[in-house]
């Protein structure tokens, strides 16, 4: 069996980390895949193929998950042996009223007299949010104590809330299109 | 079929030898074959000269179809056994096709099998046997052309194609006895002809609009590298609705009643707007003349101003695609450098304005947009066959489409997200709902939609003998896998137990193996040779390939398997040698699968040091 167990940062030759560069990761993702792609194989035994789409759908997953700042913070987290799912702390009420009141922004896009321009609005503020976000768990991933780590986790799971609203302004900013 | 070389064993051609290959565009409307010759990709031309073959198949009784002009000649006349955009209908249920209201056009026979068959007097023929009677007259002229067999083709699907589209056009592909080398999507073939990765890094957005068919994909290009970030499309929206809806405003303006129109008419309204619309691209207005059925005949005319307005609707659908797309690879309009025209439909002065619009810049048109994409196809086959060894031409493509599973209550659990770089492989974790419960029932969708009757249904299969626990207890685990064509696999395991089950998706609109064979049978009893000679070949074909490519892997690192290792494999090649030497056909498939079975731990080791070796390359290069 091919050794698709090894964790992605070493598959990448990458250190543990949270700060990944975008551009050495991208340049190893392609030097990977220039080895173990199907298309490197197409003349291969049967064994040769099977083992190259796993390899292949192994490197991909890496990449997508290394990339991702939410997928990475998760899975560093899993690898300290910190998942994310079971979190036994509420997140702090600021963090609440301010999802709350994002919400709230986003429901008025509609209504307003340039939607497109609220909408826009709405979507800076949370980059802006998540780039603080992001900046946190760097930091915090850095520090190797449980408090630091669940600190982390805590600021992993406040991205995902971000992620859910970036995917609901997707979805508003489509119906908006429509022409 | 005149059956070709086999080369004596032992006079195989020499590994470095070059092979032929070929790139396929199947299309709604025309279809294309072309090669890399002397260093250039070219469509080959048929003996007349013709480069595009009209994707037309016409049914006669007692002789063999034809395909092509010819066909294409009786439309009007013939309308029932003449059939056109097939590809329509590839993958397809008769309900779907119903819902493209080109059902009409033909009489659907009444068959067991889930595959629409359409009655003609040839006999009762499926989607994907219609498919391959264009294929199999690309590859007679392919063949003819290089002056031989082929070691392996490249088709081109649209991007936006379904599994059971993608595995619709696969199977045609084996009923005209082509290897498929990969299929490739048509606006990766497109990006490839271009040569978009020569000094044009970036991120670059191919709009492709068919006879029949709409893509459109965002590439990002980087040191040969093709990285497809995002694809959206319409696989039922392309030319042919253009036509369809300037013929309706032309029957309108004739004040012919719909109900009196047969489908001769309606073809011959369909080719005149057809024509219309594609003068208008020189002219600024062109005169109509449509046939009365009092013998008559109405005359009018259409200029582009209304041209547009018939049109508009349908373009802006396909920039609604353009911005989803742009939103699911996360990039603004102002990163784009370029965005090439594909398809015949973009020669449509109106498109290149909308579309340039859009995008704030002015569409690439440079390549003859019918022979791009056959082009591309071409580029990439004779790559993948090892014709050009030191290329770093690599093709990262996406699925277009969120694969899932149903879940309780009608809901779809998302598995593997659209716009996921393939090959993908992913797994997903369910349990028992009921104490004691020994089935579950895996089905399989295809969709974006949350609930499942809103997704295309793709499989449906039982992992069965899970041993009875209570409820939630079981730890079943389901992954997805789908390989460089967007081809998936789903199994399912019992963690707890080990009990297994796979599939090969064969969509539920899918021909099954058995009938695959059949239809093999049928075309081989129209005087084209004996099917288990064909067979026969086929598994010797595939023994060579398999011996060379294990010979060359063994020369290179043989030297990484222990003695005993290596003695089981010497044992399973020999045997190999001495099958494909016989003449039986099954023989020679058992000792194959024998062989690669022995040559898993093999390969699986090349692949980690060829891995492990790249890594500690670069580090070497990175500290002198």
């Amino acid at each position: 069996m091919a050794d698709l167990s090894s964790h992605f940062f070493h598959l990448f030759d990458l250190p543990v980390s949270f700060d990944v560069d975008a551009e050495t990761l991208a340049a190893r993702y392609r030097e990977l895949q220039q080895i173990a792609h199907p298309d490197k194989f197409v003349g291969g035994t049967d064994a040769e193929r099977r083992i190259s789409v796993q390899m292949a759908a192994r490197i991909n997953e890496g990449f997508r998950t290394l990339k991702d700042p939410l997928a990475r913070g998760r899975y560093l987290l899993e690898l300290k042996g910190i998942s994310l799912d079971d979190a036994d702390t509420v997140l702090d009420g600021t963090f609440l009223m301010e999802q709350i009141e994002l919400r709230e922004s986003m429901g008025d896009v509609r209504d307003s007299a340039d939607p497109h321009q609220a909408l826009q609005q709405v979507s800076q503020d949370i980059a802006a949010r998540k780039r603080q976000i992001t900046d946190n768990m760097a930091h915090l991933l850095r520090e190797d104590d449980l408090a630091s780590l669940q600190q982390a986790r805590d600021e992993t799971r406040k991205l995902q809330f971000f992620r859910r609203l970036e995917e609901e302004l997707d979805v508003l900013d489509e119906e908006l299109a429509e022409f | 079929m005149a059956l070709l070389h086999i080369s004596e064993p032992g006079q195989t051609a020499a590994p470095h030898q070059r092979k032929l290959a070929v790139g396929i565009d199947l299309g709604t409307t025309n279809s294309l074959v072309a090669t890399v010759r002397s260093g250039r990709a070219e469509t080959l031309p048929d003996t007349n000269g013709e480069h595009l073959l009209a994707s037309v198949v016409r049914y006669r009784a007692g002789e063999a179809p034809l395909v092509g002009a010819e066909a294409k000649a009786a439309t009007t006349t013939d309308p029932r056994n003449t059939v056109s955009s097939v590809k329509r209908f590839m993958g397809r249920g008769l309900a779907d096709i119903c819902k493209g209201c080109s059902c009409t056009d033909y009489d659907f026979a009444d068959s067991d099998s889930s595959v629409p068959r359409i009655r003609t007097a040839g006999g009762d023929v499926s989607p994907v046997e219609i498919s391959a009677e264009i294929l199999k007259t690309l590859k007679y002229r392919a063949e003819a052309s290089l002056g031989g067999e082929f070691t392996g083709a490249v088709i081109t699907v649209p991007a936006y194609f379904d599994d059971a589209q993608r595995q619709a056009t696969k199977d045609a592909a084996q009923l005209a006895g082509i290897p498929v080398l990969r299929l490739l999507n048509e606006p990766t073939a497109a990006a490839v002809a271009y040569g978009l990765d020569h000094g044009s890094e970036g991120v670059h957005v191919v709009y492709d609009l068919g006879g029949g068919t709409f893509d459109i994909s965002i590439l990002r290009l980087n040191r040969g590298v093709f990285e497809v970030m995002a694809t959206a499309g319409n696989t039922a929206l392309g030319g042919d609705d253009f036509d369809r809806i300037i013929s309706q405003w032309l029957r309108e303006q004739a004040g012919i009643d719909p109900q009196t129109v047969d489908v001769g008419q309606r073809r011959a309204m369909v080719q005149e707007a057809c024509r219309a619309k594609e003068q208008l691209s020189e002219a600024e207005t062109v005169l109509i003349s449509l046939p009365l059925a009092d013998g008559g005949c109405w005359t009018g005319s259409l200029d582009r101003a209304q041209l547009s307005v018939l049109m508009d609707p349908l373009i802006r659908q396909t920039l609604s695609a353009c911005r989803r797309a742009l939103r699911d690879a996360d990039i603004d309009i102002s990163e784009v450098e370029d965005v090439v025209m594909v398809g015949g439909s973009t020669r449509s002065l109106r498109v290149r304005e909308l579309v340039g619009e859009f995008f704030q810049c002015q569409p690439k048109v440079n390549i003859d947009p019918d022979k791009v994409v056959a082009v591309g196809a071409a580029i990439q086959a004779d790559i993948l066959v090892g014709n050009k060894p030191d290329d770093d031409m690599l093709l990262l493509d996406v699925i277009p489409l969120s694969l899932g599973l149903e879940t309780m209550g009608g809901l779809v659990e998302k598995i593997i997200p659209r716009n996921t770089t393939i090959p993908a492989a992913r797994a997903q974790d369910f349990t028992t709902f009921k104490d004691g419960q020994t089935a579950l029932a895996v089905h399989v969708v295809q969709g974006e939609r949350e609930l499942v009757d809103d997704c295309r249904s793709l499989a449906r299969f039982v992992l069965r003998d899970i041993p009875p626990m209570v409820a939630g207890a079981a730890r079943i685990r389901v992954t997805f896998q789908v390989d460089a064509d967007g081809l998936l696999s789903v199994s399912a395991r019992e963690e707890t137990s080990g009990v297994e089950s796979t599939v090969q998706v064969k969509p539920s609109y899918g021909l099954s193996d058995d009938e695959i064979v059949d239809m093999l049978q049928d075309s081989m009893a129209h005087a084209e040779g004996d099917v288990s000679v064909r067979m026969l070949r086929e598994q010797q074909v595939e023994a060579k390939r398999i011996l060379e490519s294990l010979d060359a892997a063994l020369r290179e690192d043989g030297a990484i398997l222990s003695e005993n290792e290596r003695a089981a494999l010497d044992a399973a090649v020999v045997a190999l040698r001495e099958a494909e030497v016989g003449d039986d056909a099954r023989h020679i498939k058992t000792a194959i699968q024998a062989l690669n079975a022995a040559s898993t731990e093999f390969a699986a080791r090349r692949m980690d040091a060829s891995i492990k070796g790249a890594m500690a390359g670069r580090k070497v290069e990175e500290f002198s």
